[in-house]
C-alpha cells in the first residue's frame, strides 16, 4: 500500500483521520502539531500539485484543445481525478424522486480542495440562528460569536484576500487579516456601476489566494502562542508559499502554492511534524466498534492489492466528504442495523446543495476594448453578498443568495465563438477575423449561489441492492426542490436580467424551474449528519463529536445543519480546527 | 474504432456533462495513470482515439479552413496552426456530441465535394480560389441559402465554428483576439489601465 511517510504504520495511533481534504487536512494538522500520532487514510491516489499542476500549459497541448468532455467535465486541465461518475463506484437515485442527485467524488490526496474556486465567505450571525429568525430548518448549536475567532485563525493560516465591507450577515474579519484583493476588471466595474443603479452591492470577493507573501514568523506566533514547535514548522512552511502571479486558473491547482489546497497548505506542515502517516488508495468500509460501544479503528480495503486491512486508534475522525462520511456510518452496522451514531435517525437526512442559476449576455460596450491582461487571480475578483436580508416579507421566499460574476477576455476555448453565428452570419475570410476580435470577450455573466431549506424529501440512504466494486453498499439518493428554492432561483434570474440590461446587454430570464441547476451540480452538498444541541435531533454536538460514540468525530460538510448562501469550505476548516482543539483537550483530560 | 480498454466503464450514457446512475463494474484499480481520467500533465497531451479522416477529407478540410481563416496581417492560415487536425480530432472523439458533429461535418465535406464535382468536375481542394468562393458564397449564410444549398449551409455553419474554435485556442494566434494573458506578473495585479477606466466613465464606481 502506498505510504507517504518513511515509517511503517504503527499498530495503534492516537487518531485516524479518514479523508485528506479541508476537514481531514485541518484535523490532521492540528492534531499532529499538538503531538498526537495521526494516521490519515485517503481513498484516492497520492497527488502533488507542486509537480503535477499544468501551469501555463496551452490549449493546443491538450486533447480537443482542453475542451470539456464527459470524462473531463471542467476541462482537460482541471485538477480533478474523479467527478460525478467514478468508474466502479456507482450510486443510485430512487426512481420516481423528482431530481436525480449528482454526487461528486474527488479521488485524490487533498480531495476537492485541489480544484475548488477558492471562494471563502464566512457564515453570518443570522445563518447560525436561521430557524429562530424564520421558523424553517434548525438552528446551529453555537453562534457566530463562537465561531468568529476560528474564522480569524483560518484566514490567517491559509491567506484570504478580500475587504471588510460591513455588510449585514457578511461579517468582517478582525483587522489586519484579509490580504488586499486584486483590482476589478473592466466588466466587473461595469457590473458594479449597473448594480449601484439597482441597489445590488458589488464588492471585493473573498478568496483563499495569496496576493502578498505571508509573514510566517508573525502569523505562526499569533496562531500557536504556546507551541514553539508548531510556530517553527508553520512559520517555515508559510514562508515557502509564493503569492499569486496572476496567471493559470486556480482550478488547475497551483504549483507555487499561492492558493489554498489541503495538499499545499495543510498536509506539508502536518508531515513536517513527524507525527503523521498517510495511506492513499485505501477505501474505508466501516468504523470498527468494541463491545463497550467505543470506536477502536477502521476497516479499509487497500485498493491496489484488494486486501482488507484494519487500522486502530484511540479516536476516529471521519472527514471523507459529506455523503461518504454518512455512508461509512450507515455501513457500520455492528451495533445497529441503522448504522453507527444514528440513534437520532438523522444520518443521511437533511441533505442540501446550493441553489444555482446562471445568466449571461453579449455586452456591446465591451467590444473592441484595448487589450490588457485579464487573467488576474484565476477566479472572481468581485461578488455580491445577499443584500435583501430584511426584505423577506416582500420577497416570498426565505434566505438568500450571493452572486458570482465574470466575463471579458479569458484564455480562449473552442466554444467561445457561438456569438458570431448571430452577429456575423455568412462572414468568412479576413473579415471573420475582424469580427472574432470585435466580439471576443464582449460578454458578462452572473451565477447565483443560494441557501436551500433542508426538507424531508432530500436525503441519502443505503441502496439495498447495489454495491460498488469493493463490495461496499452504495448510496441511494432522494431529492425534491421546494417552492422556496424555485422562487429564489426565479429572483436570481430576474436580478441578473436587470443587471445585464443595465450594462447594455440583453438576456431573457428563465423560470425558476427551468433555471435551477441539478441537485449536486453546484458541489456544495452538506448535511446528512447534522450537529445540534440535542442528541435526539442531531448526530453530533457543536464540536463534531457524535452523541452516541464519544471517540468518533465527523469533521467535514456532513455536520452542517444549514447550507447558507456562502460556500462551505471556510466553515468546514474553522469547524475542524475548533473541534480538533476541543478533542485535544478532551484527550488530555482522559475522556477519550 | 479503437478505444482504450477499461474505459468502457466510463458510462457516457445520459447528458453530456456526466449524469449520475449506475456504472458497470470497473476492472481492479491499478496504480498507473489513466490518460483520460487522470492525465499526466508532464507529458504532451495524449490523444487516445484514432483520427478518422481520410487523406481526401483532410485535403478538403484544409482547403475550406484556409478559405475561412486565411493568412493575413491578423495571423497565419488555419492550416498553419493545426485547425484541420483539430477538426479531425474533434470528429473522431467518442463522445455523443462529437459523434453528432462528426456526422454533420463528414457528411458536409462529402456534400461539398459533390457540389464541386457537379459544377466543375473537380474536388473542392482542386478548384481555383475563385471557383471555391463561388460555392462557399452559396452556403456561407444559412438564413439566405437556397433550398438546394441548405445542407451545405448547415454544414458550413458548424464547420466555421470548429475553425474558429481550433484557430484561436492556440498560443500563436490568441493575441489576435486581444487575449494577452498566460504570463506571470510580479507584484499586485495591475488591473485595467487607468485611461481605459476613465474613457469608459468607470472611475467613480
Amino acid at each position: 500500500m502506498p505510504i507517504l511517510t518513511d515509517r511503517k504504520t504503527q499498530t495503534q495511533y492516537d487518531a485516524i483521520v479518514v479523508g485528506s481534504g479541508a476537514g481531514g487536512g485541518m484535523a490532521a494538522l492540528i492534531l499532529a502539531l499538538n503531538g498526537a500520532k495521526v494516521l490519515m487514510i485517503e481513498a484516492g491516489r497520492n497527488y502533488d500539485p507542486v509537480t503535477e499542476t499544468p501551469m501555463f500549459h496551452t490549449p493546443e497541448q491538450a486533447p480537443l484543445r482542453g475542451e470539456r468532455t464527459p470524462d473531463r467535465v471542467f476541462g482537460h486541465y482541471d485538477a480533478t481525478i474523479g467527478g460525478w461518475q467514478v468508474a466502479g463506484e456507482p450510486y443510485t437515485n430512487k426512481p420516481g424522486t423528482e431530481g436525480a442527485f449528482w454526487w461528486w467524488r474527488a479521488r485524490m490526496l487533498g480531495g476537492r480542495t485541489n480544484h475548488w474556486g477558492r471562494i471563502s465567505l464566512r457564515f453570518g450571525p443570522h445563518d447560525f440562528r436561521c430557524a429562530s429568525r424564520d421558523g424553517l430548518g434548525v438552528d446551529w448549536p453555537m453562534s457566530y460569536d463562537d465561531m468568529h475567532p476560528w474564522y480569524d485563525r483560518v484566514e490567517k493560516l491559509i491567506g484570504v484576500y478580500g475587504e471588510n465591507d460591513g455588510i449585514e450577515n457578511a461579517p468582517n474579519s478582525s483587522p489586519g487579516i484579509l490580504q488586499p484583493p486584486p483590482k476589478p476588471r473592466i466588466g466587473e466595474l461595469m457590473a458594479k456601476k449597473a448594480g449601484k443603479g439597482l441597489g445590488v452591492p458589488i464588492v471585493a470577493a473573498h478568496r483563499a489566494v495569496l496576493s502578498q507573501p505571508l509573514d510566517g514568523a508573525r502569523l505562526a506566533k499569533e496562531l500557536f502562542p504556546s507551541n514553539a514547535k508548531a510556530q517553527e514548522i508553520i512559520a517555515r512552511d508559510m514562508s515557502m508559499r509564493a503569492p499569486c502571479f496572476w496567471a493559470t486558473n486556480c482550478v488547475r491547482g497551483c504549483s507555487i502554492r499561492a492558493n489554498f489546497q489541503s495538499t499545499t497548505v495543510l498536509i506539508p506542515a502536518a508531515l513536517a511534524t513527524g507525527n503523521l502517516d498517510i495511506i492513499t488508495d485505501a477505501m474505508v468500509r466501516e468504523v470498527i466498534v468494541g463491545k463497550d460501544g467505543k470506536a477502536t479503528g477502521v476497516h479499509y480495503i487497500d485498493k491496489p492489492t484488494r486486501r482488507d486491512m484494519v487500522a486502530k486508534a484511540k479516536v476516529v475522525i471521519l472527514a471523507a466528504s459529506t455523503c461518504e462520511t454518512s455512508r461509512i456510518l450507515l455501513n457500520s452496522k455492528s451495533l445497529d442495523q441503522a448504522g453507527l451514531a444514528n440513534s437520532s435517525g438523522q444520518v443521511g437526512k437533511n441533505l442540501m446543495d446550493s441553489v444555482g442559476t446562471t445568466l449571461g449576455s453579449h455586452i456591446p460596450a465591451m467590444e473592441d476594448l484595448p487589450p490588457y491582461n485579464e487573467d488576474g487571480a484565476g477566479g472572481i475578483h468581485v461578488y455580491s453578498p445577499w443584500w435583501l436580508v430584511r426584505e423577506h416579507a416582500k420577497l416570498g421566499f426565505p434566505r438568500g443568495y450571493h452572486i458570482e460574476m465574470g466575463g471579458g477576455r479569458q484564455m480562449p476555448s473552442a466554444k467561445n465563438f457561438g456569438v458570431l453565428d448571430s452577429k456575423a452570419p455568412g462572414v468568412y475570410g479576413s473579415k471573420l477575423k475582424e469580427e472574432a476580435r470585435r466580439y471576443y470577450g464582449a460578454n458578462f455573466g452572473f451565477a447565483g449561489r443560494g441557501e436551500m431549506v433542508p426538507n424531508k424529501d432530500c436525503y441519502a440512504e443505503l441502496d439495498p441492492n447495489v454495491v460498488d466494486q469493493w463490495g461496499i453498499p452504495v448510496l441511494r439518493f432522494h431529492w425534491k426542490w421546494s417552492d422556496h428554492e424555485i422562487k429564489q432561483a426565479e429572483h436570481m434570474q430576474n436580478t441578473f436580467a436587470e443587471l445585464l440590461t443595465a450594462m447594455g446587454g440583453k438576456a431573457t430570464p428563465k423560470s425558476g424551474r427551468d433555471a435551477i441547476q441539478r441537485p449536486g451540480e453546484i458541489i456544495h452538498e452538506v448535511g446528512t449528519a447534522r450537529m445540534g444541541a440535542k442528541a435526539s435531533e442531531s448526530v453530533t454536538n457543536q464540536f463534531c463529536q457524535t452523541w452516541d460514540v464519544k471517540n468518533l468525530f465527523l469533521m467535514d460538510g456532513a455536520v452542517l445543519p444549514s447550507n447558507p448562501d456562502k460556500n462551505p469550505t471556510l466553515t468546514i476548516l474553522a469547524l475542524a480546527w475548533r473541534s480538533s482543539e476541543w478533542l485535544m483537550e478532551e484527550m488530555k483530560k482522559g475522556t477519550m | 474504432m479503437k478505444w482504450l480498454a477499461g474505459t468502457a466503464a466510463a458510462g457516457t450514457v445520459g447528458p453530456v456533462i456526466g449524469a449520475p446512475g449506475e456504472t458497470e463494474p470497473a476492472p481492479p484499480a491499478s496504480p498507473s495513470r489513466h490518460p483520460i481520467y487522470d492525465p499526466d500533465f508532464a507529458k504532451p497531451g495524449v490523444f487516445p482515439w484514432e483520427k478518422q479522416f481520410t487523406a481526401e477529407e483532410l485535403k478538403t478540410t484544409t482547403a475550406l479552413a484556409d478559405l475561412i481563416l486565411p493568412k493575413d496581417d491578423n495571423g497565419p492560415a488555419a492550416s498553419e496552426v493545426g485547425v484541420p487536425d483539430f477538426i479531425n480530432e474533434w470528429c473522431s472523439a467518442p463522445y455523443d456530441d462529437n459523434r453528432e458533429d462528426s456526422e454533420s461535418i463528414r457528411g458536409g465535406l462529402a456534400w461539398l465535394n459533390t457540389e464541386s464535382f457537379r459544377r466543375f468536375e473537380k474536388r473542392f481542394d482542386e478548384l481555383a480560389a475563385a471557383e471555391q468562393v463561388q460555392i462557399v458564397d452559396d452556403i456561407c449564410d444559412d438564413s439566405i441559402a437556397k433550398p438546394e444549398h441548405k445542407t451545405g449551409a448547415r454544414f458550413f455553419k458548424k464547420f466555421r465554428q470548429l475553425c474558429l474554435g481550433g484557430y484561436y485556442t492556440h498560443s500563436a494566434t490568441w493575441k489576435h483576439l486581444g487575449y494577452v494573458g498566460n504570463l506571470p506578473v510580479a507584484g499586485p495585479y495591475p488591473g485595467p489601465p487607468q485611461e481605459l477606466i476613465e474613457k469608459l466613465g468607470l472611475q467613480d464606481v
